[in-house]
């Protein structure tokens, strides 16, 4: 994608050119008036060697126009994502979508629909099975947090199981200093080699500022890993109206550029060239109840306003969208996946992440995981547009048959039926009243439970061979070691 | 002329510069200063307090109100140099070592405050030395701690544990709460109480002062 031009703009457009270099001038003013917090003595040190103002008594970093400037001319535009075995799995770049589940909650709607209980090791490898089998989910995820593992290793462990159950490429992330090294060492025994991994990286590490303004000890420690390990990061900055950014929507996507630009100063002056997400999880913040729904509306529509920033940027672009804030699989929760997911859509986000997820980002369901993915089927049938050609428009057919005329059995028909809609699975209804009474009248969520409970037993993903498994437990038994963890629920033995 | 009814309205509308007027008219009237405080400022609290909770108001005017609420408290202080000020208790909260989710502890610190506690806020990333230090400082009857992570979860128990070398254990009641702590987990640590939200944390202080 070019730099500083309007080319790359999606169709859903809610800044105009004038409001997009407004807001860019409005963030590097606050760059370079107000600065960025770093608590990593380390990361303050490296940006003052590379040109910033930095107070260390107060561990705020100030940055010239240039010098973020420059760090944006050297992050790519694009990044090519491969599965676990090698082959393509995302081309993170224009406008291409591509949806993956909700990143870290910490619990699990059982498939009772009612049940919530804290998510463990096993959860997560059910996901990765299932979330393997659905075709309108490019992406795995690190989708739960494992409550039967010691704290020390569980955000790392993450990986092990999801390289263990499915080779689709994965969104992951670090709670931890120590975090990053260990999944790059296990992905690295996987693919074979750190090189192998930096030229087809296999992972993105999700890494958040603290709003607003913010970044903490263990952020900015990952940032620093990424960058000199040359794997790709995604800022997660989080605009929280009215809480942790001004109440304003604009004033909260100025917050999000300055937080989002500053992050990526450091990526780029440690490693010009580091692949970075230009990401966040905006929250509306609900003012009667304290909660941080990411399903509001206005929350959709930060993100849809920082992805038009981030392509000015010429940046790969990423959001929390298609996910709910309701507690159960009901109503709110289709109607607000849905929404988040059709604007991420339009807005042109390369990487939509949620999937499955309710309850503020809180709790994940295998059966909304099954019943989004259908949502995520007609998002990229919308994505897909209208094909114009000759023989789409179909003009010497319409002429052919002419009034009255019979296209069911037609040559063109029979061509075309497949390729053109998006032909979802029986989850969703489209059989007639008598044939669905008479099938036992199911609703969405029990054909959701029954589809569930089949590719628990049936799916089979593409297995990671012995050897790699072997190389996987041996890397993992070794951080269990330094760690002083002697086992672990899912191996390795 | 200034009246209670007048008061406790300015500290449900978060009026502060109200607050103060009113407060400074009761008292140069001659009002005792204690019913100032409960039957105007607090009572005007007591009635913001349950209104947020059923949704009826939310948090910025509930802090504005807090605002208006201390802005008379001072004055009353101001006037009365030997006045002892009347609280329920003294709650020292935080959110635990490593863990910089703020949001939800400063909630609960606004529900304790609007339910008439002395509530001392001391942030974000509180290291077990330091709220060691706070309880010796304040000598609060609750200290709260807070976390969001899993991995923060840990510090909870470090805090204890330290509180206990330190001898400081039994000087004070030690609640816990954030969305992935439970009620076992507390037993677990050995917390003397969990609490799931602002509003429930009130009531679990209320039960433990008893
Ligand atoms: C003393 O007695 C008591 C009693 C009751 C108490 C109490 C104390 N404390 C709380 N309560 C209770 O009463 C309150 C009022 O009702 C309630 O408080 P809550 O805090 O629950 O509720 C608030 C009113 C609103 N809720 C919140 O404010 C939290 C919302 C979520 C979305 C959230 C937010 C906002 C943030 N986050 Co964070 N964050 C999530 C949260 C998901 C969620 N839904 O909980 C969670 C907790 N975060 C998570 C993660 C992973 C992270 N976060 C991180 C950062 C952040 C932000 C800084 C961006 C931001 C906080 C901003 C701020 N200024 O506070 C990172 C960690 C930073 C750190 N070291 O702390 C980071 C590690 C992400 C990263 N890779 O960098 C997940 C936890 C996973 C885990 N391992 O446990 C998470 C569940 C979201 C997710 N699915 O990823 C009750 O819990």
């Amino acid at each position: 994608m070019e730099k500083f031009t309007f080319n790359g703009q999606p169709r859903l457009r809610l800044l105009s050119d004038e409001q997009i270099k407004l807001i860019h001038e409005k963030a590097l003013y606050i760059l370079e008036t107000t600065g960025v917090l770093f608590e990593s003595d380390e990361a303050l040190k490296i940006l003052k060697d590379h040109g910033a103002d930095v107070d260390f008594d107060r561990r705020v970093a100030k940055f010239k126009p240039e010098m973020v400037i420059d760090a944006i001319k050297k992050a790519p535009s694009g990044i090519k994502l491969y599965t676990r075995d090698g082959e393509l799995a995302a081309d993170l770049s224009g406008n291409k979508i591509h949806f993956d589940p909700v990143s870290a909650p910490i619990k699990i709607l059982e498939s009772d629909g009612k049940t919530v209980r804290q998510s463990v090791a096993q959860d997560l490898a059910n996901i990765s099975k299932v979330n393997d089998a659905l075709e309108n989910i490019a992406l795995q995820a690190s989708a739960c947090v494992l409550y039967d593992v010691p704290k020390l290793i569980g955000d790392c462990y993450r990986v092990y199981i999801m390289l263990k159950n499915s080779p689709k490429a994965m969104i992951t992330g670090a709670f931890s200093v120590h975090g990053i090294s260990y999944m790059r060492d296990m992905l690295a025994a996987v693919v074979g080699g750190y090189d192998e991994l930096r030229e087809k990286p296999r992972a993105v590490f999700d890494i958040c500022p603290s709003p607003p303004l913010k970044w903490t000890h263990i952020s900015s420690q990952n940032i620093i890993d990424c960058a000199r390990y040359g794997l790709p990061l995604e800022t997660v900055s989080m605009p929280m109206p009215g809480a942790a950014t001004p109440a304003t929507l604009a004033g909260s996507i100025v917050v999000h550029t300055a937080e989002t630009l500053s992050g990526l100063v450091l990526a780029q002056v440690i490693n010009p060239g580091t692949p970075v997400i230009y990401g966040g999880a905006p929250v509306h913040f609900d003012m009667r109840t304290g909660t941080t729904p990411l399903s509001a509306i206005e929350a959709t529509m930060i993100a849809a306003a920082y992805a038009q920033m981030g392509k000015y940027y010429g940046l790969p672009t990423h959001t929390y969208a298609c996910l709910s804030d309701s507690m159960i699989i009901d109503a709110q929760a289709g109607l607000e996946t849905s929404m988040s997911g059709i604007v991420a859509q339009l807005a042109g986000i390369n990487v939509i992440s949620g999937v499955g997820g309710l309850e503020f980002v809180s709790t994940v369901s295998l059966e909304k995981l099954v019943i989004d993915n259908e949502i995520c089927g007609m998002a990229l049938r919308l994505d897909r547009g209208i094909d114009i050609t000759e023989e789409t428009l179909a003009v010497e057919l319409i002429r052919e048959l002419g009034p009255g005329g019979d296209y069911l059995s037609t040559e063109h028909t029979f061509a075309w039926f497949k390729k053109e809609p998006y032909i979802p699975s029986s989850i969703i209804e489209r059989r007639d009243r008598k044939n669905w009474e008479a099938d036992g009248a199911k609703s969405v969520f029990e054909k959701a439970q029954e589809k569930v409970k089949d590719l628990l037993a049936n799916h089979r993903p593409v297995p990671l061979d012995a050897e790699r498994a072997d190389k996987l437990d041996r890397v993992t038994a070794k951080i269990m070691d330094e760690l002083g963890i002697d086992s672990m629920p899912l191996g390795p033995k | 002329m200034a009246s209670l009814e007048q008061l406790r309205n300015c500290v449900v509308e978060g009026n502060v510069a109200g607050a103060v007027a009113e407060t400074k008219a009761l008292l140069e009237s001659g009002m005792d200063p204690m019913a100032i405080i409960n039957d105007g400022l607090v009572a005007g609290m007591n009635i913001v307090g349950p209104r947020f909770k059923a949704g009826e108001m939310f948090v910025p005017e509930v802090l504005m109100s807090a605002k208006a609420l201390h802005a008379g408290m001072e004055l009353v202080k101001e006037k009365l140099v030997d006045f002892e000020m009347p609280s329920e208790g003294k709650v020292v909260i935080g959110t635990v070592k490593g863990d910089l989710h703020d949001i939800g502890k400063n909630l609960v610190a606004i529900m304790l405050e609007s339910s008439g506690y002395d509530v001392i806020n001391l942030g974000i990333d509180i290291p077990p030395e330091k709220f060691a230090e706070a309880v010796k400082e304040h000598k609060p009857q609750v200290l709260g701690l807070s976390a969001l992570l899993t991995t923060t979860m840990l510090a909870m128990k470090e805090t204890i544990d330290y509180l206990k070398e330190e001898g400081l254990r039994d000087q004070v009641k030690v609640i816990i709460g954030g969305a992935p702590v439970t009620e076992d987990f507390a037993v677990e640590i050995g917390a003397d109480g969990y609490a799931p939200d602002g509003g429930s944390a009130v009531e679990l202080v209320k039960r433990l002062l008893a």
